[in-house]
């Protein structure tokens, strides 16, 4: 997985265009749409993995990895002047809601696109292709059709965007025969903020800001891949212990996250003890938080240049007993699922998503890894400090409920070591360094990779000679899992519905930015 | 199982003593809603929460306010599924334009005598998003708001104090 095999095709091969100086850390290049369309095919092929594809006023861009080692990471351009491309959809489903959203946002039409239904523009925002270079002031349409259910017998049942409990909001039409579901059909763009216009000409300080908002529950990550994403961009090192600190609040997070979605998961099973229980281990690992750094969700503590809290012995040896008391008090709580048969029932063959698909969207973070696929950022394409520290990535086959819940309880304990060794190793030094980099005064562009607990969050940065933000692209890990969760509610009962939603608990805002 | 709940039998609860109400905004604000509340509804209050575009945290620590450390519904105070049953609307987020219906719609749905909380600074004021083609300006551009409580999000313990300040201290 790490090194590609001689013997495969390569393939970036002939994947040709001119070279874009300015970006890094990996190529971007310019491309006809000869170039364009082969890369389509190379994907519908599954030789590429789509990591996201963003547009600009007169340019789509597409970000691929080489799908037998995800370290190679190439950006491919097309200009559109005419406001038009040829789609990837077409050929690459993944690629659909992406397109969608980006003929929302900038006017760009993807030639050969098969769902031409808006995504993001519902119609209410008094402008049309808000980002697009000349803007229009026609109003899109507020009519939205649904796919159609044909069959005896199906009925249909809305639900949200307003939902019962205290969620985010999100309108999801179950189309059902009796109990069993026959179509699952999502539709978001609810919470759409305009973020990736806000952040247009914002200084890096206000920048860092809005991408920390993006999903509140990975603020961190968010912060971490904005960062980077910058730091490439203006060749910008952060300080040693800085480095580490971000990667000890990045694991912070996951455990918050990790333990209270476990919690939640069967508390949709209807199992509330571990609710309870979950819940309590969570919040000692959120206040800690905020005795340590400051904020409970440790919100705005990456700053492009470093980080703005340090910790000292005494945080440290705090958080040491901590993890020993969780892995302690975890371990029980896992022996409890373990052994709980009527719970269980509900979680094991409970919205299964095939390897295959897995593969073909390109799933990351427990979604992707509970169906058998090899993935994490933090090793591939990797991130320091990550390779100085042991972890191990579990994987399981089944895809179901119970096997998100287990590649998740497996990383509760992984995060726990990860922490203490973080701890262990943490470098002394300064936090933050002030002064940008080398090249300042010249447009430069940065791409980030970064594991959140839910997966790849992707961020790409376009910074001009003034220091602000021409465009960035944030793309959170939901939009390659949400259409996952549509095919994995397939003939389970109506009932499942909100325990499969929960066992993937993708991002709305993440994803509607 | 049965290990975990006879330990419960011989550990104190987690549940901490109740927070009062220090901000001298938030006692001002709710001082007029008080003698209201009181008088028609005891001191038990419904809740619906509506997000209208957070971007999830003020909901991670709004769903914090169950755990047992904060036990919310010691206080009277209790989430609701649906708005028909619900007192106090609190919203979220800096109210989307793509949200702004569903939440009209939900306020129109909940029966009078009934109160608005703005949750977190994007309700309160915009936020960070006050400039944005996509939404409105916070909550009170688009419903009558009695009471905010500000933060980014707020803590439980500020969320606490907020709610709580719905009753007087």
């Amino acid at each position: 997985m790490t090194a590609r095999e001689p013997s495969l095709p390569d393939p970036f091969d002939r994947l040709d265009g001119r070279i874009v100086a300015e970006h890094r850390p990996w190529p971007r290049i310019e491309v006809q749409t000869d170039v364009w369309t082969e890369a389509a095919g190379r994907l519908s092929r599954r030789a590429l993995d789509l990591l996201g594809l963003w547009g600009e006023s007169q340019a789509v861009h597409m970000a691929v990895a080489d799908a037998n080692d995800p370290n190679r990471i190439l950006v491919l351009s097309l200009a559109c002047p005419e406001g038009r491309y040829p789609s990837l959809g077409r050929v690459h489903p993944p690629a659909i809601r992406l397109e969608r959203a980006a003929a929302d946002l900038f006017g760009l039409v993807p030639v050969g696109l098969p769902d031409t239904r808006p995504w993001l523009d519902h119609g209410k925002w008094g402008v049309h292709a808000p980002l697009a270079a000349q803007r229009s002031d026609t109003r899109s349409s507020e009519e939205y059709e649904l796919l159609p259910v044909d069959g005896e017998n199906v009925h249909q049942l809305p639900v949200g965007p307003v939902h019962a409990g205290i969620i985010e909001p999100g309108h999801f039409r179950i189309s059902a025969d009796g109990d069993t579901v026959v179509r699952l059909e999502e539709r978001l763009g609810y919470t759409h903020k305009g973020v990736e216009g806000l952040l247009r000409g914002a200084d890096l300080e206000r920048a860092a800001r809005l991408a920390c908002r993006c999903s509140g529950d990975s603020t961190v990550a968010y912060g971490l891949a904005f960062a980077r994403a910058a730091e490439a961009a203006l060749g910008w090192t952060p300080p040693a212990r800085a480095v580490w600190l971000r990667a000890l609040m990045a694991e912070f997070e996951r455990l918050a996250n990790h333990l209270g979605d476990v919690g939640a998961i069967c508390n949709d099973g209807g199992f509330a003890i571990m609710l309870a229980h979950c819940s309590v281990l969570r919040e000692q690992v959120l206040r800690e938080a905020s005795s340590s750094f400051g904020h409970r969700l440790m919100m705005d503590r990456i700053v492009p240049g470093g980080v703005v809290t340090d910790i000292d012995a005494a945080g440290a040896a705090r958080i040491t007993t901590l993890m020993a008391d969780i892995r302690l008090r975890f371990q029980r709580l896992t022996e409890l699922y373990d052994t709980t048969a009527s719970l269980q029932d509900r979680t094991v063959g409970t919205g299964i998503v095939p390897t295959e698909l897995a593969e073909q969207f390109g799933a990351s973070g427990f979604v992707g890894r509970a169906s058998g696929r090899r993935c994490d950022a933090r090793r591939w394409p990797g991130y320091p400090p990550y390779g100085e520290l042991e972890f191990e990535i579990p994987r399981l086959e089944a895809g179901d409920v119970n096997a998100r819940l287990w590649i998740r309880i497996r990383e509760v304990e992984q995060s726990t070591r990860l922490i203490e060794q973080i701890l262990a190793k943490l470098p002394d030094g300064p936090i933050r360094t002030e002064s940008g980099g080398s090249s300042a005064n010249t447009v430069s562009e940065g791409l980030a990779i970064v594991e959140g607990f839910r997966g790849e969050i992707l961020i790409w940065v376009r910074i001009d000679a003034a220091g602000r933000i021409e465009r960035c692209h944030l793309r959170d890990p939901s939009w390659f899992q949400w259409p996952l969760l549509e095919a994995a509610i397939d003939g389970n009962i109506v009932a499942d519905f909100p325990i499969c939603n929960k066992s993937f608990n993708c991002s709305y805002s993440g994803h509607d930015l | 199982m049965r290990k975990t709940l006879f330990e419960s039998l011989t550990h104190r609860p987690f549940t901490e003593k109740l927070a009062i109400p220090t901000d001298p905004e938030i006692t001002r604000m709710a001082a007029e809603l008080d003698v209201k509340a009181r008088r028609r509804l005891g001191r038990s209050l419904s809740l619906r929460l509506v997000d209208a575009g957070s971007c999830n945290a003020c909901e991670l620590e709004l769903n914090a306010l169950s755990n047992p450390y904060y036990d919310l519904e010691r206080f009277g105070l209790r989430f609701v599924a649906s708005p028909r049953h619900a007192d106090v609307l609190l919203v979220t987020g800096p109210v989307t334009k793509n949200m702004r219906e569903a939440l009209l719609r939900t306020y129109d749905a909940m029966p009078a005598p009934k109160w608005v909380v703005a949750v977190g600074d994007c309700a309160a004021c915009g936020g960070l998003y006050a400039d944005s083609y996509a939404c409105e300006c916070g909550a009170d551009a688009v419903l009558p708001v009695n009471l905010r409580i500000a933060g980014c999000p707020p803590s439980p313990n500020q969320l606490l104090e907020g709610l709580l300040a719905l009753f007087g201290s």
